[in-house]
């Protein structure tokens, strides 16, 4: 930038040129990535342009004919959508309120242990059922809460009447925020215990001389240093909003209760493997969904680094 | 240092006390919250099927029995999941670290040119996205379809490009590239004999993300595998629980003679506890390698927050 004044614009060009030659290998070895990128994401991409067309199987994605914003206005114009739409915003908003503080207070409570041999057990018992895959974890669950499960048969032998708490409609979305936090919150409370860590002690030191309690010390010293990680994880919840929570909501519904929690995820799931789809209404959505998702990420970001948090995308993108 | 510990506890007080004990108490209770369920299946799947169909199964197994065991290795499709989901697995973690490695170590380097540009060009694909049906129809046109590569090749994660750059820039000092270069060392050399050997860590911890990603997933084998010889194990998982729930309820709604109806009705509580063992067989590995490769998981995530 500064050398703009002093070297002329063919000059520069003809530099920068000799140093792109001179690190010409640098190049190759992103050359596979950027091709697999090109071919696996942005094609697809360029493909979303099946939401302004009606798609003929026999032209394929690119000669198909353009109709303009029909799709958009009839998935609008769906009641189905709507419903899906309101109830994605629903789960997320309950998700963000009871789900997202899960792994922070959980990282507070381990904080606080005083046992460390038993900590690092914890921690390890913790994280584990991240690793599990949905199927395993929803088939888990369904085996202890179903009719002859083990917790109607603990139901039993108190002389309880044995509950159906998965054909239960009232219960099923509590139960899918439920899942969620036994699978995810140990190991996402990782990220909080590592920040924590990185907490200057003497902090603590001189809250404790002046009398302050354990849980004063947790409220104002430890709770405040982990907003900037929390603005982050939340920032990356927002981000997905639109698009998450499929393998779940999936993985653990039935016919009974599957009306109770279709999201966007599931609704585009649904249609598109339905007898007749239509491509481009399904298109329609998911790009509305991706829109959402990516303007929510942006918005996110930008308040975040207004607050102070510090924002997320500035981070990957540069390392530094 | 010890003896500062031990006049901290003399003196906390009450408050403190109550504090340990409350956070001690609830914190025992979640775990078992976890552990149980876990645990459950495990001694399910160990147990006689009266006894887990009268639910006699709590806390041990009853009547010990490997009868779910035996009946699950029969699922003809058990084995081959196991076998496809090792090749997946091990391909996916090949071909992921092929791109990614070179990827972020290009990534790493400050000479290059537009590197904000190609970052963009990278992280926009975590927030954006062509969406199923694109996806779907390209795998069809690239002859994708019911082809294993289909798994294999789909297989990247921009994440992991942004945690081995990150090592790549954070722990190998540019002084050793330096001086290689100045000892006439190409940018390939230098990937291959200097940033190569210097990042086992981050190699093993790509290897375990790519590995346990595709370990447990299913819905790209759902969508574009058809044959069943061809399924993860996840997808056999999939398809069998679901199908022995079935089994359960057609064997107490046909009108069959006693003898068979007693028989399918064995069968299916079989079925039911066979659940369990499944459940068991496909994350045995996962369970016994955690604790010790919990470390590695650990440290990618570390890596992937670090802001230095």
């Amino acid at each position: 930038m500064h050398a703009k004044s002093v070297v002329n614009a063919p000059a520069k060009r003809k530099r920068l040129r000799t140093e792109i030659w001179k690190n010409r290998e640098i190049y190759l070895l992103i050359l596979p990535a950027v091709a697999w990128y090109i071919v696996m994401c942005y094609f697809p991409m360029g493909g979303l342009s099946l939401a302004f067309k009606s798609y003929k199987g026999k032209l394929g994605i690119w000669a198909s004919p353009w109709t303009g914003m029909k799709n958009f206005t009839s998935v609008f114009a769906s009641p189905t959508f709507s419903k899906a739409f309101w109830m994605t915003i629903w789960i997320n908003v309950v998700e963000v309120v009871v789900c997202f503080p899960a792994p922070i207070v959980l990282a507070l409570m381990l904080n606080e242990l005083r046992m460390n041999r038993y900590k690092k057990t914890l921690q390890t018992i913790f994280t584990f059922p991240n690793f599990l895959s949905w199927i395993i974890v929803s088939s888990i669950i369904k085996n202890l809460l179903s009719v002859d499960g083990a917790l109607n048969g603990f139901l039993a032998t108190l002389g309880l009447e044995p509950v159906s708490i998965l054909g239960e409609k009232k219960l099923f979305r509590p139960l899918i925020y439920i899942s969620g936090i036994w699978k995810s919150a140990g190991w996402s409370s990782i990220i909080y215990l590592a920040t924590i860590s990185g907490i200057d002690q003497s902090q603590y030191e001189a809250a404790e001389i002046d009398g302050a309690s354990r849980w004063q010390r947790l409220i104002f010293i430890t709770l405040p240093s982990l907003l900037p990680t929390i603005s982050i994880m939340f920032i990356l919840e927002i981000g997905g909003m639109m698009s998450g929570h499929f393998d779940r909501i999936y993985n653990l519904q039935n016919d009974i209760v599957a009306s109770e929690a279709e999201t966007l995820a599931l609704y585009i799931y649904r249609i598109t493997f339905e007898r007749k789809p239509d491509y481009g209404f399904s298109t329609a959505v998911s790009m509305f969904c991706s829109v959402i998702n990516a303007t929510l990420m942006i918005a996110a970001n930008m308040v975040s680094k207004k607050l102070g948090g510090g924002g997320l995308i500035g981070d990957v993108n540069n390392g530094h | 240092m010890v003896k500062a510990r031990k006049n901290n506890l003399i003196r906390r007080s009450k408050g403190d006390v109550v504090f340990d004990v409350v956070n001690f108490v609830l914190i025992t209770i979640m775990t078992l919250l976890i552990i149980y369920p876990i645990y459950y299946t495990i001694i399910v799947s160990f147990s006689d099927i009266d006894a887990v169909a009268t639910g006699k199964v709590t806390y041990r197994p009853v009547n010990f029995s490997l009868e779910a065991y035996s009946y699950a290795l029969r699922q003809p499709r058990i084995g081959s999941g196991y076998l496809n989901s090792f090749i997946y697995t091990a391909g996916s973690i090949l071909w992921g670290l092929f791109i990614t490695l070179p990827l972020a170590y290009a990534m790493s380097k400050k000479y290059l040119f537009a590197k904000g540009v190609i970052s963009w060009f990278f992280i926009i694909t975590m927030y954006f996205s062509g969406g199923m049906i694109p996806c779907y129809l390209l795998r069809r046109d690239l002859h994708l379809l019911n082809n294993r590569l289909v798994l294999i090749l789909g297989a990247l994660s921009t994440y992991n490009m942004v945690i081995a750059r990150t090592y790549f820039q954070n722990s190998i000092p540019d002084e050793l590239y330096e001086s290689a270069k100045c000892d006439g060392a190409s940018e390939f050399r230098c990937f291959f004999t200097i940033a190569l050997p210097l990042a086992a860590p981050i190699i093993a911890v790509l290897a375990l993300y790519f590995g346990v990603a595709q370990w447990n997933s299913y819905f790209h084998a759902m969508i574009y595998l058809s044959s069943a010889d061809k399924f993860p194990l996840q997808l056999v998982l999939h398809t069998l629980l679901n199908a022995s729930m079935q089994a359960l309820t057609s064997a107490e709604s046909g009108s069959l003679t006693s003898g068979e109806a007693l028989d399918l009705m064995r069968q299916a509580k079989i079925a039911e506890t066979m659940k369990y063992s499944m459940i068991f067989i496909s994350s045995a590995p996962l369970l016994i390698a955690y604790p010790f490769v919990q470390k590695f998981f650990i440290k990618g995530m570390m890596i992937g927050a670090l802001k230095g």
